[in-house]
């Protein structure tokens, strides 16, 4: 485990938040990773998708190339884990319209509802799904 | 559009590689109540619903998008199964493996063999809730 890093989360949030928000105000799309992501393989419109995943593996490439250690390498859990965690992420992202970045940041921010309640779901869940699995690796 | 989606996709992976949400000993560290936590998440969204309060009130002010038909108008209201279990399904997905779709994504390039593993089952997933609830 690491350490409480709050300028570097406050620094990160707020780029993430101007990513997002550059696409909302310029674009009109309320456009959340899962949805982007997911709509490379089943959206029509796959050209921007592109060119955005495509920003995100260049900064990502440069991080990794500059300063490694901003990645893990290994897993807590064995792969196979790993597959099936992954599997339920697109599925339920999908089936809910949305993950930590369309209902955590653009809808909560515009206190939605439905945002609301999918946030305070997945991180409940998530809260108690991690803190099992850590009690039995521990 | 392109340039501009290409530059967003950029900010967000910079955000997320600095916050450390691409690592998920960092996002786990949060979510697991039993290890040493961490509350760098709690930040990470604090700062980013800040900025998120402004882009609404911004899109209030205008009238149409530059690179689009329309902004979206207000937010449904139906709570339904379809939401609050897709929801629950990512956040077993999430506390296992402490990946969400972005941070996962940037990850493939880092060589972390979990992202290997973890994004193509996402797309999986995607494409399966997309087959069976489209």
């Amino acid at each position: 485990m690491h350490d409480l890093q709050p300028l570097h989360g406050v620094a990160g949030g707020l780029l993430i938040a101007v990513s997002l928000a550059v696409m909302l105000i310029a674009t009109g799309k309320v456009a959340g990773l899962s949805g982007i992501v997911g709509g490379l393989v089943t959206a029509d419109d796959r050209t921007w998708r592109a060119w955005y995943v495509a920003g995100m593996l260049a900064v990502g490439a440069a991080f990794a190339a500059v300063h490694p250690s901003a990645f893990d390498t290994g897993a807590r859990v064995p792969l196979p884990i790993v597959a099936v965690a992954g599997l339920l992420v697109g599925f339920g992202t999908r089936l809910s319209n949305g993950c930590t970045s369309g209902h955590g940041l653009c809808g909560m921010s515009r206190l939605s509802k439905r945002s609301i309640v999918a946030t305070t779901t997945f991180f409940g869940i998530g809260v108690v799904t991690a803190t099992v699995v850590g009690a039995v690796l521990r | 559009m392109n340039v501009l989606a290409l530059i967003c996709g950029a900010l967000f992976a910079a955000g997320a590689c600095i916050s450390g949400m691409v690592r998920p000993s960092k996002v786990l560290g949060f979510l697991d109540l039993g290890g040493r936590w961490d509350a760098t998440l709690l930040f990470v969204m604090a700062a980013a619903l800040a900025i998120h309060v402004v882009a609404w009130r911004i899109v209030k002010g205008l009238r149409a998008p530059r690179f689009g038909a329309r902004y979206p108008g207000p937010p449904s209201q139906t709570i339904d199964l379809r939401l609050v279990g897709g929801a629950a399904l990512f956040g077993i997905g999430w506390g296992i493996a402490g990946y969400c779709p972005g941070p996962a994504v940037v990850s493939l390039v880092s060589g972390a063999t979990s992202s290997f593993v973890f994004v193509p089952a996402m797309v999986i997933g995607i494409v399966l809730a997309r087959r069976v609830a489209p």
